[in-house]
């Protein structure tokens, strides 16, 4: 056993050293949602530290001081039954340290799914991010424009990424600005997220979707709103527009690169049944009956993301999921 | 193997007591599969897609048939049993045979109605719903063919060497299986045909 | 017939893995020739109903499996070693680590668990048998037929590579049109019926073969331990049984299930999986738990504190474990609610497995503590586990849970849980009921020496995986580029796990060099421990205990020999035994045929060997063997031999 103790030690100072360390990429976050989890676990660690430090005491304690030694040889151990009391305590703390951690949970958990408290007057930008095999296509729906394996957005401005995949189920990652959240087939999810500081941050699929998925990353590029507008306007000019047999070849392709086109996908193919708005109107209500509900009745409208030449388009992305405008933002509030 | 005379044959050696208790654990986990199938079902019942729905596909005359078939089956078990209680070889035999009969005829009835959907174009591959459907049918049906066999063997070993503590307790442990399939075939008649049919 | 999906194509590694497999094979059937062994191996193993056979043939083809699960571990350790690694590609990286979690799970903690349960429960209650000794020959036959229809996988046609859990709709036909996971859905499937007929038997084994005066609050904590545990497996293996089929379904005849069009929902497999797949963890950790309490007992010769609440505490974490599923996918968007409670009832699970370090903890105070090699397993258990508990307390919040998803923490977290909640615990247990199986104990020194390799090797090779989760690494990368500066804390994990197979390979070492060296134990109780087992001879004579012993208290051998309470009160009288039988054998060897055949979709042979099984079922309906009697005088004369005295 003493050979352990200073391994332990090690590792514990290496955990509290992480904090400071920037190389920490989820510890050191630069949008207001990632800083809510940062701060959630970093409570955790320090909660979860003190049950440690208890239950090692303990541990320690006890097999050092009664270990078979020459001088207790003769020494016949009590018989116990256990303790009420003692029982009682140690399923009364950890009760009152879940308890604590479960307000936690809802709170941040709530925070994160909802616009960042800072942001909630502001009209989100709103961008489709869809997963194909292995890219990632981010569509404008308001600027009318598209980029694939890139995405920029205006600093300090609330952004609504609406997520779906071409395949398999993936899940949209940018650790210093947000937590992640899959990207599916037959389904939209909605992850809500800004950033407090200009800068280039990885994102990446976090989950696990085929040969490609090692390399299945993204740049997010957080500029001024001046900067941002100079480029779509610029993206506006310049691109080629994105055509419905360019954007099926792009589908077919393994490794793309980059791509910027001036306009977008959501015209000839549009996403699936919403499943974010629903959440966002119905607030915390929802259950998973409903849940469930809400994907069948989506089916119908939304059979399927596949490309499909029929479906006409009249410049809004879908009634369905237009965009919240300001009015019925500023109800739901 | 000691036999205990004041139980009834099927429970009369503690390997035949074991089997059954045994076998209603198995029922448990029968239980649990099917609660997983009819759940499956219960998700994917609106995805049909571009197939048919159970209101098109589902008629009551077929239903009505099998439900009364199956029904009927197990009252003829219990029967069995009775008899075999009394040790009527040749009554326990005839409603056993009877029972297996049935079994048979239920299978004939929705064999044909698995045709009939395939020709309408209602296929396992046409949509979500159809499968679910088919496989939980299927599994059903499947667990009748099963105890269609299974019953003509014990039926068989009774013939040869008529009703002692082994043979009790295979028949006895067979009716609880029947009896099971009954009642699985009760909430598919509420729940996936009375349900659909509304 | 196309022979070409049959084919693997790969580099050095599939064409080493087929020579080796080959030269085994070979290797075996000569060497059983030249000794003229096939005879014995019929008649004494493959035949065998004995729980105590079958149980050491469940730790066999654990240990393989083992060893198997570890070279996939040592290769994806060394693929992602440094950044930019040319060792393995993507396709090949997929197929071992998802070959390895498989294994490591389904083919190596739940058989060595079912291992140990099958040698030690019916001794542990009294028992001369599990309630149906052919069935138990029928569950390890489908189980070992249904791992080896997995193992062949890797040289014939290709492994699983969409993950363990084999999310949908990566794992369909469109995304993974290898038969990789056509045998991942049959070898799951036959090995899984065998899993679930265990849970049966041993349910009806405990409820109703115990010795006289074996109430339930009497049994050993491993015996309490091992019918909670299969309680669970009858109600989540089903589940398992319909997602496979399913599966099966959409991959092998176009159904729609889980599939992008026509109404099919991937998020459905998510659900059914891990509705089985998280009561599953508790199935290999819940016996883990029964193993230290019982080891922890006897080498602090105490009486397990706090018994009622240790019980208690694992009924309450078998029903917390039913409800706890989506923890594995807070990020599918179900919205706050859903996450909340299941965020909470996650975290509950921590309220009764801290009960139970604690009662631990309570257990060794005022002990007398000695260190044997299965106690210092069960030691370094304590604190290693409960990182893995505290980790998992941090990931069951849902909002931190958004960054910790998919990462190495992950990885780190539940290696953490598993290696010391279950791998340690069968190493405990192969350590401690050694002797009472083959008669002498493995050497003290050896087995001590493998367990600080392990042990540190373990916290090498897990812990800096945390970090690199914290970094943003995620896991199932079979490569990253040196920016990401994932590089070194991967090759100090890499070192970890060579240390581990060194570990590994002492602790084999030790098996082979006990078997030379070490003394035969005549008294049966090397350990002077507590509960039954130890009450009868070692090695174990078929009949288990010549006379059934009377239980008046809790700990009951240990009880008798304090008190000098005669512990078997009856005349020694002809024993009844079941026969031998081949016919779980066959029955297992015509369901790989089968399993086969389903995998490269040859219905005409599948067909036949699906009709030799409904034959063989058939034929086993028919049997009329009733078993026989071990007369009075043999069994006097085995007792004994086996206390070293001379007949």
């Amino acid at each position: 056993m003493n050979k352990k103790g200073p391994l332990y030690a090690l590792f514990l100072s290496l955990i509290l050293l992480l904090p400071g360390c920037s190389s920490i990429t989820v510890l050191n976050p630069k949008g207001p949602a990632a800083r809510t989890i940062s701060d959630t676990i970093i409570l955790s660690i320090l909660v979860m530290l003190g049950v440690l430090a208890v239950v090692y005491i303990l541990y320690i304690f006890v097999i050092v001081k009664y270990r078979a030694k020459k001088s207790n040889e003769g020494y016949v151990p009590p018989h116990e039954e256990g303790n009420k009391w003692l029982e009682a305590i140690w399923i009364a703390i950890p009760i009152i340290i879940v308890s604590f951690l479960s307000v936690v949970t809802v709170k941040s958990t709530s925070a994160v799914e909802n616009v960042a408290a800072d942001y909630k007057n502001q009209k989100p930008l709103v961008i489709y991010a869809s997963s194909s095999n292995w890219k990632w296509h981010f569509s404008y729906p308001e600027e009318g424009i598209e980029t694939v394996n890139y995405v920029n957005i205006p600093v300090h401005r609330a952004v609504e990424f609406r997520l779906y995949s071409f395949s398999s189920i993936t899940s949209f990652w940018v650790p210093q600005l947000a937590g992640q959240k899959y990207a599916m087939n037959d389904m939209l999810t909605t992850l809500h997220l800004s950033a407090d500081t200009v800068g280039s941050y990885l994102g990446r699929n976090s989950n696990f979707s085929g040969k490609g998925f090692a390399h299945m990353e993204f740049e997010t590029l957080v500029m001024p709103q001046k900067d941002y507008d100079g480029w779509v306007k610029d993206v506006k000019e310049t691109a080629q527009p994105l055509t419905e047999d360019e954007f099926k070849a792009l589908l077919k392709t393994d490794f793309v690169g980059r791509k910027t086109y001036s306009s977008n996908h959501l015209t000839f193919s549009p996403p699936p049944g919403n499943h974010g708005d629903h959440m966002s109107h119905d607030g915390m209500e929802m259950d998973m009956d409903n849940g469930n509900m809400e994907h069948k009745e989506n089916k119908k409208i939304h059979p399927s993301p596949a490309p499909s030449s029929e479906t006409i388009f009249d410049g809004k992305p879908d009634t369905e999921v237009q965009p919240v405008d300001d009015s019925t933002h500023e109800g739901h509030h | 193997m000691k036999i205990d005379a004041s139980k009834p044959l099927e429970y009369s050696t503690e390997e035949n007591s074991n089997k059954i208790f045994g076998f209603w654990v198995f029922l448990g986990a029968e239980i649990a599969l099917f609660a997983t199938l009819f759940t499956v079902y219960f998700v994917l019942v609106d995805r049909f897609a571009s197939g048919p729905n159970g209101s098109e596909l589902f008629e009551i005359g077929p239903v009505l048939l099998e439900t009364f078939l199956l029904l009927t089956s197990s009252f003829t078990i219990g029967l069995a049993i009775h008899a075999m209680r009394h040790g009527y070889k040749k009554a326990m035999m005839f409603f056993f045979g009877i029972t297996l009969l049935m079994g048979l005829g239920f299978l004939a009835i929705e064999i044909t109605e698995f045709f009939t959907y395939v020709h309408e174009g209602a296929t396992l591959q046409t949509s979500a719903f159809l499968s679910s459907l088919f496989v939980l049918l299927g599994t059903h049906g499947a667990h009748v063919t099963f105890g269609f066999l299974w019953g003509t063997a014990i039926l068989i070993q009774i013939k040869r060497h008529g009703i002692n503590p082994a043979t009790a307790n295979k028949s006895f442990i067979f009716s609880l299986y029947w009896h099971f399939l009954d009642v699985v075939w009760i909430f598919i008649f509420s729940y996936v045909y009375l349900k659909g049919l509304m | 017939m196309d022979l070409e999906k049959f084919k693997v194509h790969g580099g050095v590694l599939i064409y080493g893995a087929m020579v080796s497999i080959a030269l085994a094979t070979l290797a075996i059937i000569i060497g059983l020739t030249v000794f003229k062994k096939w005879g014995y191996l019929w008649r004494e193993w493959l035949t065998t109903v004995d729980h105590k056979r079958i149980g050491v043939m469940y730790i066999l083809a654990a240990l393989l499996m083992l060893f198997r699960g570890g070279i996939d571990a040592l290769m994806m350790r060394l693929q992602t070693a440094a950044p930019e690694m040319k060792f393995l590609d993507a396709q090949h990286y997929n197929e071992v680590f998802t070959t390895h979690g498989l294994i490591m799970i389904l083919f190596m903690a739940m058989p060595f668990i079912i291992g140990l349960m099958n040698v030690i429960v019916p001794l542990q209650i009294g028992a001369r048998d599990v309630a149906f000794p052919r069935l138990n020959a029928v569950s390890f036959w489908l189980f070992f037929f249904g791992a080896m229809l997995l193992n062949i996988s890797f040289v014939i046609g290709g492994s699983p590579d969409a993950g363990w859990s084999a999310y949908f709709p990566l794992a369909s036909i469109e995304f993974s049109p290898t038969v990789g996971n056509n045998y991942y859905s049959l070898a799951l499937q036959i090995s899984g019926i065998g899993t679930m007929l265990t849970g049966v038997n041993f349910i009806v084994t405990i409820l109703k073969m115990r010795a006289p005066g074996m109430k339930l609050m009497r049994m050993p904590m491993f015996t309490w331990s091992v019918l909670i545990t299969n309680v669970i497996i009858v109600f989540a293996f089903p589940v398992l049984t319909i997602a496979l089929a399913l599966m099966m379904f959409d991959r092998l005849f176009g159904s729609q299930f889980f599939t992008m069009a026509n109404g099919g929902m991937d998020m459905l497999w998510a659900n059914l999986f891990w509705v089985w797949g998280h009561p599953e963890v508790y199935i290999v950790i819940l016996p883990a738990f029964g193993i230290y309490s019982d080891i922890i007992s006897t080498f602090s010769k105490k009486n397990l504190y706090g018994y009622t609440s240790m019980v208690a505490s694992m009924v309450i974490i078998s029903l917390l474990s039913f409800l706890v599923w989506a923890h594995h996918f807070y990020t599918m968007g179900q919205g706050v609610m859903v996450n909340s409670f299941f965020s909470i009832t996650t975290m509950a699970i921590a309220v009764p497995t801290g009960v139970k370090i604690f009662n631990w903890l309570f257990t060794l105070r005022k002990g007398r503590i000695t260190f044997t090699t299965p106690m210092l397993y069960t030691l370094a258990f304590i604190p290693i586990f409960t990182i893995g508990g505290v980790t998992g307390v941090m990931l069951a919040m849902a909002s931190a849970d958004y960054q910790y998803h998919n990462t190495m923490f992950l990885v780190a977290h539940f290696h953490y849980v598993l290696i010391p909640g279950a791998v340690f615990a069968v190493i405990a247990g192969f350590h401690y009921w050694f002797p009472k199986v083959f008669g002498f104990r493995l050497n003290e020194r050896l087995g001590k020496h493998a367990f600080w390799w392990i042990i540190i090797s373990f916290n090498v090779a897990f812990f800096p995986l945390f970090i690199l989760g914290l970094m943003g690494m995620t896991r199932r990368m079979y490569t990253y580029s040196a920016e990401t500066g994932f590089g070194p804390l991967n090759m100090v994990s890499f070192a970890g796990a060579l240390g581990l197979a060194i570990g590994f390979v002492i602790l084999v070492y030790n098996i082979y060099w006990s078997t030379r060296y070490m003394p035969r134990d005549t008294t049966g109780d090397p350990w002077d421990a507590r509960t039954l087992e130890w009450a009868t001879n070692s090695p174990i004579p078929a009949y288990n205990f010549a006379v059934v012993p009377t239980v008046t208290d809790r700990d009951a051998f240990w009880v008798s020999k304090q008190e000098n309470i005669p512990l078997f009160k009856d005349q020694i009288k002809k024993i009844h035994m079941p026969s031998n039988t081949g016919k779980p054998f066959i029955l297992g060897v015509i369901f790989f045929f089968f399993g086969f055949f389903m995998v490269f979709s040859m219905w005409v042979p599948a067909i036949v060997s699906g009709v030799g099984i409904l034959i063989t079922l058939c034929a086993m309906s028919f049997d009329r063997d009733h078993g026989f009697y071990i007369p009075e005088k043999e069994i006097i004369a085995t007792e004994k031999k086996l206390r070293g005295e001379t007949v």
